[in-house]
């Protein structure tokens, strides 16, 4: 192999682990083309090929509405915890990124407890934060039917999407978060910032003007993670939305009822976003290296 | 430090991150293990002391023919965690074979890795329903089955199946091999190759007995979280299985749907332990703390 790669030419073994290769990411994309392809059926159509026609008829079924599930606000529902939980990863993650840089008594614990939340069976976190929320509105019924019955008319429940939700989406984020912040670091030359010491800048200003412009564009790929991750995130949510379901909550729930074509054009808006998500992030961190050349 | 100036402490700054996790991980999981030995009615729970919801899971067991229901469970949810481990491994090893010392420019391997992982950041659930027009029953697989003559009726276990279920973890899932084991081959030197090439080992003998050995920590990482994502999975063995095939994750999953939290909890108790027991052997096999 090393010998072959002296001399140029590309041994046997290449060319199996080529057409292997090949075959991975065929296998890895030729699904989705399918149902790409196939969300634009015709009225006609059906589940499989052949495509009979082609038309736009199953995106507008789509925006009407799945029986009773109503898309639209779902898609905006996930779109709202998306970009909340890109941005409290990006900033939890950073804050806690510059903590490990001193000394940061019980650091290796709450590494461990962030690492072992990354292979926690999901669903067991879930049922966690689910049970805690329910223990809780009974604690707290319990309270207001005593001190504040007016409130406990009234009262239904604290899980939600922004509070047990959110919280589980996190758990599932913010190790993600961490562990980027770290390796951007231990490649970090603190020189840089010796230096903006040196000249008279303040903690603040060098972070401001120093570090921060170093590190933005690993910043931007953490927020990408956040948000593809709560974009599609179901197993922790599973039991920590509370009344509302998020996009793929509700598209879990319609790949056992769902008979035609609809789920597809569902499938291909909801990978057009996170295709769309990743696109933003390549053209922001191309235009970042522009503009860091030109200043 | 001799300009020491005000900054803010470490422990204020990581206190936001160690706050979620305390509160949304390790107290929900104390919580998990304090109701599992309580008592439920159909509309509350009750505090108690009690190991009944243990015993239910491994309850009834030898008494008659379709007992030890629980323990089947956990043995074929045990069976689809070695399946998907042996294929994403095998998978996972080659593709960044390929890419590690196959793939010549920089530039080039970039490419390819992130073509391997972008769709990580698709839905899995899309990614699950996307082989349904290829093996469904007129789906594009048995289409061709009888059009080559090879079948005369479609088949059937394609799709909703055993096969469907390890097909959809691979094709999920092999992203978390290749990712750590291709980190472990960069981090290669080079030099150590060439000399097993000098010393007469063939290219098989060399990936056997230098490559693999010094990826080690990478097959660990990556093959713990394959097996902690099938483990605790429920998502893909009910899409991927017609909602037909049972696993420990839908177990819970079901339990705390019908409001069952001490027996969800006592399953989530056992399931945390296997898993950790799981990911401690193969933590055996490599210090970890040493390798970074």
């Amino acid at each position: 192999m090393v010998a072959s790669v002296r001399d140029g030419r590309r041994p046997l073994s290449f060319w199996l682990l080529a057409t292997g290769f090949a075959a991975f990411v065929l296998f890895l994309y030729g699904p989705m083309f399918a149902i790409f392809v196939l969300s634009f059926q015709g009225p006609e159509g059906g589940l499989t090929f052949p495509l009979r026609g082609v038309s736009l008829h199953w995106f507008a079924k789509l925006w009407e509405g799945i029986g009773t599930v109503d898309i639209g606000a779902a898609f905006r529902r996930s779109l709202a915890l998306g970009t909340v939980v890109m941005g409290l990863t990006v900033l939890l993650a950073l804050l806690a990124g510059l903590a490990y840089r001193k000394r940061l008594p019980g650091g290796s614990v709450l590494f461990y407890v962030v690492v072992s939340s990354l292979i926690m069976p999901s669903i067991i976190v879930s049922l966690g934060i689910g049970l805690m929320f329910r223990l809780l509105d009974t604690a707290l019924k319990t309270w207001m039917e005593v001190h504040a019955p007016d409130w406990y008319d009234t009262f239904t429940t604290l899980l939600g999407m922004y509070s047990s939700g959110l919280g589980a989406q996190l758990t599932w984020t913010l190790p993600f978060g961490l562990l980027i912040m770290f390796a951007v670091f231990n490649r970090f030359d603190p020189a840089y910032e010796e230096a903006a010491r040196d000249l008279g800048a303040s903690p603040w200003q060098t972070l401001r003007h120093v570090v921060l412009p170093l590190i933005g564009p690993s910043l931007v790929g953490i927020g990408m993670f956040g948000f593809t991750l709560s974009w599609d995130e179901i197993a922790r949510s599973s039991q920590a939305m509370g009344d509302l379901n998020t996009l793929p909550l509700e598209l879990q729930g319609l790949t056992t009822t769902v008979t035609t074509p609809v789920i597809y054009a569902l499938g291909t808006v909801t990978t057009v976003v996170s295709f769309l998500i990743m696109a933003s992030t390549v053209a922001i961190l191309w235009g970042w290296r522009r503009w860091r050349m030109r200043g | 430090m001799k300009h020491a100036r005000w900054t803010l402490p470490a422990w204020v700054q990581a206190a936001p991150l160690a706050v979620v996790f305390v509160v949304f991980f390790l107290l929900p999981l104390a919580l998990i293990v304090m109701v599992s030995f309580w008592r439920a009615t159909d509309y509350e729970l009750i505090p108690a002391f009690i190991g009944q919801n243990y015993a239910d899971i491994v309850g009834n067991c030898g008494q008659d023919g379709d007992a030890c229901v629980m323990l089947r469970t956990y043995l074929s949810t045990f069976k689809f965690s070695l399946l998907t481990w042996g294929v994403t491994f095998v998978l996972g090893f080659g593709v960044a074979y390929f890419l590690a010392f196959h793939v010549r420019s920089t530039m080039v391997q970039t490419v390819l890795f992130i073509v391997c992982t972008v769709p990580f950041w698709t839905s899995n659930v899309i990614r699950m329903i996307s082989w349904i027009p290829l093996l469904g029953r007129n789906g594009l697989v048995n289409d061709g089955l009888m059009a080559l003559g090879w079948v005369d009726e479609p088949v059937e276990w394609l799709l909703f199946s055993d096969f469907s279920v390890v097909l959809a973890f691979v094709h999920l899932y092999t992203m978390f091999m290749i990712v750590p084991i291709f980190n472990s081959m960069m981090r290669i030197d080079r030099s150590l190759i060439e000399a097993a090439r000098d010393a007469g080992a063939s290219g098989w003998q060399t990936v056997l007995h230098v490559v693999l050995p010094l990826c080690k920590t990478g097959i660990v990482i990556g093959s713990i979280f394959v097996i902690a994502l099938v483990m605790g999975d429920f998502v893909t063995i009910g899409v991927m299985g017609g909602q037909q095939i049972a696993s420990v994750g839908k177990v819970i999953h079901t339990q705390a749907g019908a409001l069952q939290f001490p027996a969800a909890a006592a399953n989530a108790v056992v399931l945390l332990c296997v898993v950790l027991l799981m990911v401690a052997t193969l933590m055996r096999l490599v210090n970890l703390r040493k390798e970074l």
